[in-house]
């Protein structure tokens, strides 16, 4: 229990440390910050968007910036992230409300996937090592060498196309509305096949380096040499006393590797045009609209730290001595 | 793992680089170009380097001067082909590898110099100050660092490649602090630390005299895969539009490929070779890497064939912590054997 109170108490304080991050940067720049982005759009801001802007920032109230960081606090709390200066009167959290779930499914599931088939795979690799096993990991370093966007832009040009199956932009088939029937989650599932490929493709290679080595560093424990002196099967020794010891590193490290491919999530599904957050960024950056863009790594953020929680108690779960009193 | 019984051989992988386990230095060095991997990598990326100092003087055009040459594909006089409005992509690609080179390189100096500072010392000292400064490398460890980067980024918008390279660089030293405070709070209870201890030497002399030599490949290692994470994410803002486009590099050439539609019409040229140097560049930085993990825990090198035969003709195969036993004298045991193996022990004591 001491761990798990450990990590919450971490958890808190980085949720803490992002949310003062977020406030702090734009008041960093020098300058007015509502003035410097007038001079940027020369001219072409509305009144709205320049009194917004002036109460987002809080320098219609002269309240010092102590004063600013509490009621921002506030703010959050109420979950209030500000007004979009893209799309004026629209709140940033519906704007996200909106895209958040494509993210989240997008990133859960290629992130799972490429977690299990790295792991599994590495595991193979390293108990098989001087096999031809060991081919593959050339093979995945150059992959995962590739840009995630990068990789997206052939695999668009190489698998779409006029009568393909697969779409190359989107989310769903723009004639339907989404809701949860079978015609739209078909078509939600069709179109996430490929974007969710690619990052599975690009990811994959680092937990098969990390579990690769493991495995080969643990193999050598006199535990795994006691087991094969047992009589257990291969499969056995493999699995359960070589696999299980060597994951340890790799469940630690998944909130980690999260925030690498959150990034890289973005980028794909800013590609392929999938109506994710990503997507919401790259245009925000595009139109100068930053309260989105301090809304959306927020949230990216806190989501990241929920992960993170879920693969802690896995660990809690693997390992033992987490659980230990005292 | 090594018993040798009376009248029995013991047979480990053969190991082509253990024979060399004089550990003077510069033995070390060569080992380390020995490694086909290393090499390979350092090939490479001396021509990137190479290129990224001369790549604007022999650029057979101005990377930015349109020309009547529109769209065209590779040929003698465009080697990558062209743009939308004439320009000239292998001029592009040429000149857009110093951004690149400078921008990685000097990420990597600044996030390996802060993850020196914040790992050894919080290694070293211990207790409440390590602790908190641990607790500093881990937030910035878990906040996805791509969205921070680009709302700093975003923030200041008059920055040109070096706000870009000392943003990206704050902001990734994290994880190579962390492998150093786990390094460092190995090494400070070892024997020759707690005897410098005993002779009195004040705690910087311990620390840059006895600590910071072991942690030598730890810290290169770091480095390299900092300048890796460095490229991809200049590339990646580039590409989406982040930084300024007022310099060449090989995001930029994607990113006006990705606003032209270059793949919808064709345009292959215009996004294979920027996206092939990102690729080279990176599997360059990634096989240095390896070669160091490799010369710091042998145990990592992939030994070729691990496949031999045993006495009765029977193919086994052969692996760390799994040791079999071959009777002596009934099947071709290679001599050198046992020999081979004492030299893979002593080098791995040598290297822990």
């Amino acid at each position: 229990m001491r761990y798990f109170a450990q990590r919450l108490v971490f958890y808190v304080f980085t949720a803490w440390a992002a949310v003062t991050i977020n406030f702090f940067v734009p008041r960093l720049t020098p300058g007015n910050p509502v003035d410097s982005l007038i001079a940027e759009y020369q001219g072409q801001i509305s009144t709205q968007a320049v009194h917004s802007l002036t109460v987002l920032f809080g320098l219609d109230k002269q309240q010092g910036i102590f004063q600013q960081y509490i009621s921002y606090l506030g703010q959050l709390a109420r979950g209030d992230l500000g007004i979009s200066f893209h799309s004026f009167p629209t709140p940033v959290s519906s704007v996200l409300a909106q895209s958040l779930p494509w993210t989240v499914c997008l990133v859960g599931v290629a992130t799972v996937l490429s977690f299990a088939i790295g792991t599994l795979l590495g595991v193979i690799v390293g108990w098989r090592r001087g096999s031809l096993a060991d081919m593959l990991m050339p093979i995945t370093t150059f992959f995962a060498s590739i840009p995630y966007f990068w990789l997206a832009l052939l695999a668009i040009a190489a698998f779409t196309g006029v009568g393909s199956f697969l779409p190359s932009a989107g989310g769903y088939d723009p004639g339907l509305v989404p809701g949860w029937n079978g015609a739209f989650v078909a078509s939600a599932l069709k179109h996430s096949l490929l974007p969710a490929a690619t990052i599975i493709v690009t990811s994959v290679a680092g937990w098969l380096m990390g579990m690769r080595n493991m495995v080969v560093t643990v193999s050598s424990e006199d535990y795994v040499t006691v087991a094969h002196a047992k009589g257990l099967s291969e499969r056995r020794v493999m699995l359960g006393y070589a696999a299980r010891n060597a994951m340890l590193p790799s469940v630690s490290g998944f909130g980690m590797a999260l925030g690498l491919v959150v990034g890289g999530t973005f980028l794909v599904e800013y590609v392929f045009s999938y109506p994710g957050v990503g997507l919401e960024l790259v245009s925000a950056i595009g139109q100068k609209d930053y309260p989105l863009m301090q809304g959306i790594f927020l949230v990216i953020t806190l989501s990241v730290l929920a992960a993170n929680f879920l693969a802690d108690l896995a660990y809690m779960a693997l390992d033992p001595r987490t659980r230990r009193e005292g | 793992m090594a018993v040798t019984a009376p009248g029995v051989d013991a047979v480990t992988p053969q190991d082509p680089v253990a024979g060399s386990a004089e550990a003077s230095p510069r033995r070390l060095r060569m080992r380390l170009l020995s490694n086909r991997k290393v090499a390979v990598g350092l090939v490479i990326l001396a021509v990137f380097l190479l290129i990224a100092i001369i790549g604007p003087l022999i650029a057979p055009y101005d990377p930015s001067r349109r020309s009547a040459d529109i769209l065209q594909g590779p040929s003698a006089k465009h080697w990558f082909g062209t743009t939308h409005i004439g320009q000239d992509i292998f001029s592009q690609v040429l000149d857009g590898t110093r951004s690149v080179m400078f921008v990685g390189f000097f990420a990597g100096v600044v996030a390996t110099i802060v993850a020196v500072l914040f790992g050894v010392t919080s290694g070293y000292l211990g207790g409440a100050g390590g602790e908190g400064l641990s607790a500093v490398s881990n937030v910035f460890l878990v906040i996805p660092a791509l969205p921070l980067i680009i709302i700093i980024t975003t923030a200041i918008p008059t920055g040109g490649d070096w706000v870009v390279a000392l943003v990206i660089g704050l902001t990734s030293w994290a994880w190579g602090a962390r492998v150093l405070r786990a390094q460092t709070l190995s090494l400070r209870r070892r024997d020759f630390v707690e005897a410098a201890r005993a002779t009195g030497e004040p705690v910087w002399r311990i620390v840059i005299f006895e600590i910071l030599p072991n942690l030598t490949a730890i810290i290169a290692s770091s480095f390299v895969g900092t300048v890796i994470y460095a490229v991809m994410t200049e590339v990646a803002l580039a590409f989406i539009g982040v930084q300024g486009l007022y310099e060449w590099n090989w995001g930029a050439i994607l990113y006006w490929a990705q606003s032209q539609e270059a793949l919808a019409i064709g345009a292959w040229w215009w996004f294979v070779p920027a996206g092939l140097a990102i690729a080279l560049l990176g599997t360059a930085l990634s096989l240095l890497n390896f070669g160091i993990d490799e010369l710091v825990n042998p145990r990592l090198r992939s030994s070729g064939s691990a496949a031999v035969r045993d006495y009765s003709g029977r193919r086994v195969r052969l692996r760390v912590g799994f040791t079999p036993v071959l009777a002596r004298g009934a099947g071709p045991v290679p001599a050198h054997a046992t020999e081979i193996q004492s030299a893979d022990i002593q080098v791995e004591d040598g290297a822990r």
